[in-house]
């Protein structure tokens, strides 16, 4: 039973995102904002209260003008199979079984009426993906037309994060098998974010699958949990082993340097 | 009976482990987040039949091609349409955000007349009839009055048939005040009308380009068509190109570009000759094109040699010699090198100077009307009405000529100087009887702001026809709503910047949600009760009817595909390109006698009151434009943006520790201007000495979601007049910062 529930031979999937080409420009934060009917509020200006399944955070090189550098990172739930398939930080903390790793597509889950608000998962997660809802979720009135029914409302006090559009998957799946089909194309399962970055940089398909575009460019190395082979390509806070399948590309080297919790000395031995 | 201490505490223990080891206390917990759940003001979004349709968005002059995913007769989600001309399939924030507008509170739901005084906010609703009575009232008073040529019309473009019915309403009314939004496109058009001699807006070919040379452009600030842009940014990545970016800060494109030359604020023009001086002198430049199609070269030659060596343009860009000279060379030796300028996103016109200098190199190196290249594209001409007719009172009000001068004397070719209005209004020289406001919002998005708003005030009638409750509508004395773009048909044609001429059809996605009509069809109403040749100027029984008399043939397959594609439309060889005098491209038009210099535009105020520049910058998570940003957008701000209500001014680092100031500190920004309460960001892309701010915030309309939220950089810096065009082309101004 476990080995037919094995990972590797199922999809698995993943993004890349090309740092080089993303813009910071936020129509990707927007976009999962308007799929997934993500609440808003008057003053959206904490980000420890501010809900958002997609944060492009900018980092600088640090260094002064005019050597200054700054790159976009955009960044949705890393959806990490942990250092055995399905042990992600938040999936082994959870006490309700709310959030939980499917071993068909790799998706972290998030069941929205189970999970009671413990908030476990978010001190776990080291990617902090995962928000709080402290306040009722508020339309104004007649707004409340523009929801989303493929996604139901979270209300206060759950935690929420990004799905990877899972219903997008289902719809597609479904799609398929009114066609008499049983396997989904590369493009009938993207997410809101990929759909929407106007300077595709943002890249969402079957890690498993060498035919797909993520596969090709991030190479995951899938005898050692997906480290990507590909030079210009890293996971954010790599060393941890949650091994997500979120993948980042740069040419620039401080960029990769900063995508993992590295002290004082390490990075000046890897600079030179 | 008596408790002794001891069994009390037994009980207490043992009741405590009693209670937990029953399901009791878990299935108390379990039903609390049950009952949580089914908060009935949870909303539930209601199942229907999905549904698709196609439109174009025309919330900015971007003009993308839109799908939108509805549930019945919902619209849930605004998504890029495949393979329209440009954006293909992706799309900006704003458009994202869309339907935050279409159903957002901020939406004017029925015509309404001011009772409060102006701008307090108290509005009476009132019916279609009585609110067109009473504009019709006040226009054929002013008729009467023999003053047709005080009526004014703000519009956010001048092209495509409803800003074009507001044109024609005008001329038969007798008034030639017609004004659309500044913006780069006015210097753009003056700069080509000059130098090719043609009507038109500036084509660019920066997909195929090797080496775009951008003059502060913000290529991926929303610069252009942006979406298109995005993509055109991302292909030349893809194809090893080059970007090189001019300009003081670092914004998103420098920092995305290959190449980042920092420069000294307001002074790429000279940088420009300073390339031109290079090319020339090292004889990199396109003799072909230069010998046989242009004209005027050697007065150029003789001022770009003699002025702007590379020694002398490092003293006023701070640019060193070796960096001019390599740029120079990379540049004339690329294969479609392409230079651009308009600062930002573009919504201040600029030097007219600067466009022209940097429009040169593009000459030198011979890509006009080549791939890869610059193109003067013809504006578009699917619009054939009959004559106006006029009577003597229309006559009369045509001949006076435009109250902003343009088109007289001191600006025989400039179309529209909106800037000067103000300044005008306030010394008397325009005296405005009424005026109308469509798809534009002067009280935002002008510079200098209180003084515009203060110029508004003295305007005895203001009719507003925006969707949205925005902050020239608040000024309004009554407010007639258009339907929002996503509920009405109109033609879009020719977004900024694309290299092929092509019309998009906005159409209906949702049937009108409140008591709005058509600005097309308001015009036309309008004109039928004012009667006599205004009437007979604009005698379509509706604007649809107009929409589709208009479009013709192009009907069907605009309904059909959404847009039209002009695939007749070829770029010409350079010998049929220009249509100047001489028939050849002019490095110096005698007409006006304009030869590319470098004139600093110089900023008010003393540099010992004010010793830092304050510059505005563009973002594409902050909606500068009419329209404010929706609740999602807001979400996307950083917070060393804007956090809570405060907005943040960018700063050296080095600067802020000689000013005392610490990250995040409240500090008080003064200009000649005005003055507000700031928060300091410290941020290392910044030259020290300058300053900059975001345009956008500061928003005083709209919802609560936007309103009050940061400070409008429109309020601190002024208009610099530009001698040559009379258009705005302040980049900046001075500015102190003190500790609050």
């Amino acid at each position: 039973m476990k080995e037919a529930n094995k990972h590797s031979e199922m999809q698995k999937f993943g993004m890349v995102i090309d740092l080089d080409k993303c813009t910071g420009c936020g129509a990707c934060m927007v976009a999962c904002m308007a799929e997934n009917n993500v609440p808003f509020q008057e003053d959206e200006t904490d980000p420890l209260l501010s809900v958002k399944w997609m944060r492009v955070y900018k980092m600088t090189n640090g260094k002064p003008y005019p050597e200054t550098d700054i790159c976009y990172l955009p960044r949705p739930c890393q959806h990490c199979e942990g250092q055995h398939e399905g042990h992600s930080p938040c999936v082994s903390v959870c006490p309700a079984t709310a959030t939980d790793y499917d071993m068909a597509t790799g998706i972290v889950s998030q069941i929205y009426t189970r999970c009671f608000g413990c908030r476990y998962c978010m001190a776990a997660c080291p990617y902090h993906v995962r928000l709080f809802n402290w306040y009722d979720p508020i339309w104004p009135p007649g707004m409340e037309k523009m929801l989303n029914p493929d996604i139901s409302v979270r209300m206060r006090g759950i935690v929420e994060k990004c799905s990877f559009c899972f219903h997008r998957y289902q719809l597609a799946k479904d799609q398929a098998y009114v066609e008499g089909r049983r396997e989904i194309e590369e493009h009938e399962y993207q997410t809101a974010c990929t759909q929407a970055c106007p300077a595709d940089a943002i890249v969402f398909g079957d890690l498993n699958n060498p035919s797909h575009l993520v596969h090709q460019l991030a190479q995951p190395d899938l005898k050692h949990h997906g480290k990507p082979k590909n030079p210009k390509a890293f996971r954010l806070l790599e060393r941890l082993g949650t091994n997500p399948k979120i993948y980042y590309m740069s040419s620039k080297k401080w960029v990769r340097l900063a995508g993992d919790n590295y002290t004082r000395e390490e990075l000046n031995k890897k600079r030179t | 009976m008596k408790i002794a201490r001891r069994s009390f505490l037994s009980f207490l223990i043992g009741g405590a482990a009693g209670t937990a080891l029953t399901p009791l206390p878990w299935k108390l917990t379990d039903d609390l987040s049950i009952w949580s759940q089914n908060w009935p003001w949870t909303p539930v979004p209601p199942k229907g039949a999905a549904n698709q349709v196609n439109s174009v968005c025309s919330l900015c002059p971007g003009g993308c091609g839109i799908t939108v995913r509805k549930i019945d007769e919902r619209a849930v989600k605004i998504e890029g349409m495949d393979g329209y001309p440009g954006n293909d399939g992706s799309l900006c924030t704003l458009c994202l955000a869309g339907l935050q507008l279409l159903y957002g509170p901020s939406r004017v739901q029925a015509p309404m007349k001011r009772v409060g005084k102006r701008g307090e906010g108290r509005w009476q609703k009132i019916s279609w009839e009585q609110a067109l009575e009473e504009v019709t009232a006040k226009l054929s008073d002013l008729r009467a009055a023999d003053a047709p040529e005080t009526l004014v019309a703000l519009l956010g473009s001048d092209r495509g048939t409803v800003p074009q019915l507001f044109n024609r309403f005008l001329t038969a009314y007798g008034s030639p005040n017609f004004f659309r939004t500044p913006s780069i496109q006015d210097t753009y058009e003056l700069a080509l009308f000059l130098m090719h001699g043609t009507r038109s807006m500036a084509s660019f070919d920066i997909e195929n380009s090797d080496f775009v040379l951008s003059f502060g452009s913000g290529m991926i600030d929303g610069w252009g068509s942006s979406v298109r842009m995005f993509k055109a940014k991302s292909k030349l990545r893809d194809a090893n190109a080059t970007v090189c970016q001019i300009e003081t800060r670092l914004s998103n494109t420098a920092a995305k570009s290959d190449k980042w030359v920092s420069i000294n604020p307001g002074t790429e023009a000279a940088l420009a000759l300073g390339l031109a001086h290079v090319i020339i002198k090292e004889a990199r430049y396109n003799q072909d094109f230069i010998t046989n199609y242009t004209n005027g070269f050697n007065k150029f030659q003789q001022l770009v040699l003699e002025q702007y060596s590379p020694s002398n343009v490092t003293m006023v860009t701070g640019i060193d010699p070796e960096t001019i000279t390599s740029l120079a060379r990379s540049f004339a030796s690329a294969r479609h090198p392409l230079a651009i300028c308009g600062r930002g996103q573009g919504a201040t016109p600029g030097s007219l100077n600067e466009f022209i200098a940097v429009h040169a190199l593009n000459a030198l190196v011979g890509n006009i009307n080549q791939k890869g290249g610059i193109w003067a594209m013809p504006e578009p001409d699917y619009i054939e009405w009959p004559d106006v007719p006029m009577d003597a009172v229309a006559a009369n009000g045509m001949q006076k000529g435009r109250m902003d001068g343009a088109g007289s004397q001191n600006f025989p070719h400039s179309r529209y100087l909106l800037n000067r209005l103000p300044d005008m209004i306030h010394s008397g020289e325009a005296t405005i009887g009424a005026l109308m406001v469509i798809g534009s919002n002067p009280v935002h998005t002008l510079p200098d702001t209180p003084k515009v708003q203060t110029a508004l005030d003295k305007i005895p009638y203001i009719v507003s026809l925006s969707s949205f409750m925005d902050e020239t509508t608040q000024m309004a004395d009554i407010i007639l709503p258009n339907h929002t773009n996503f509920e009405r048909y109109q033609d879009v044609p020719a977004p900024e910047g694309l290299p092929q001429p092509i019309i998009g059809l906005s159409q209906p996605i949702v049937e009108p949600q409140f008591n709005t009509r058509h600005a097309g069809d308001i015009i036309i109403q309008l004109a039928q009760s004012l009667g006599g040749n205004v009437a007979e100027a604009l005698a379509w029984g509706d604007y649809e009817t107009c929409l589709q008399e208009t479009l013709g043939d192009k009907w069907d397959m605009l309904s059909e595909q959404g847009f039209w594609v002009d695939e007749s439309f070829n770029i010409g060889a350079w010998g049929e390109a220009f249509e100047t005098d001489s028939g050849k491209f002019e490095f110096t038009n005698a007409a006006i006698n304009r030869l590319p210099l470098f004139n600093p535009i110089n900023l008010d105020g003393s540099s010992s009151e004010y010793p830092l520049v304050l510059l505005p910058y563009d973002s594409m998570r902050i909606s500068a434009g009419h329209i404010g940003n929706p609740a999602f957008l807001m979400k996307t701000i950083e917070d060393t943006v804007l956090k809570g209500n405060s907005g943040f001014v960018e700063i050296n680092p080095q600067t802020a520790a000689s000013l005392g100031l610490a990250q995040g500190a409240k500090a008080i920004i003064s200009t000649p201007t005005g003055s507000a309460e700031v928060r300091v960001h410290h941020f290392d892309g910044i030259m020290p000495g300058v300053i900059a701010m975001p345009r956008g915030l500061g928003r005083t309309a709209f919802d609560k979601y936007v309103a009050h939220k940061g400070i409008n950089v429109n309020g601190l810096i002024g208009a610099v007049e530009d001698p040559a065009s009379g258009l705005d082309a302040a980049w900046g101004t001075r500015a102190s910062l003190t500790k609050a």
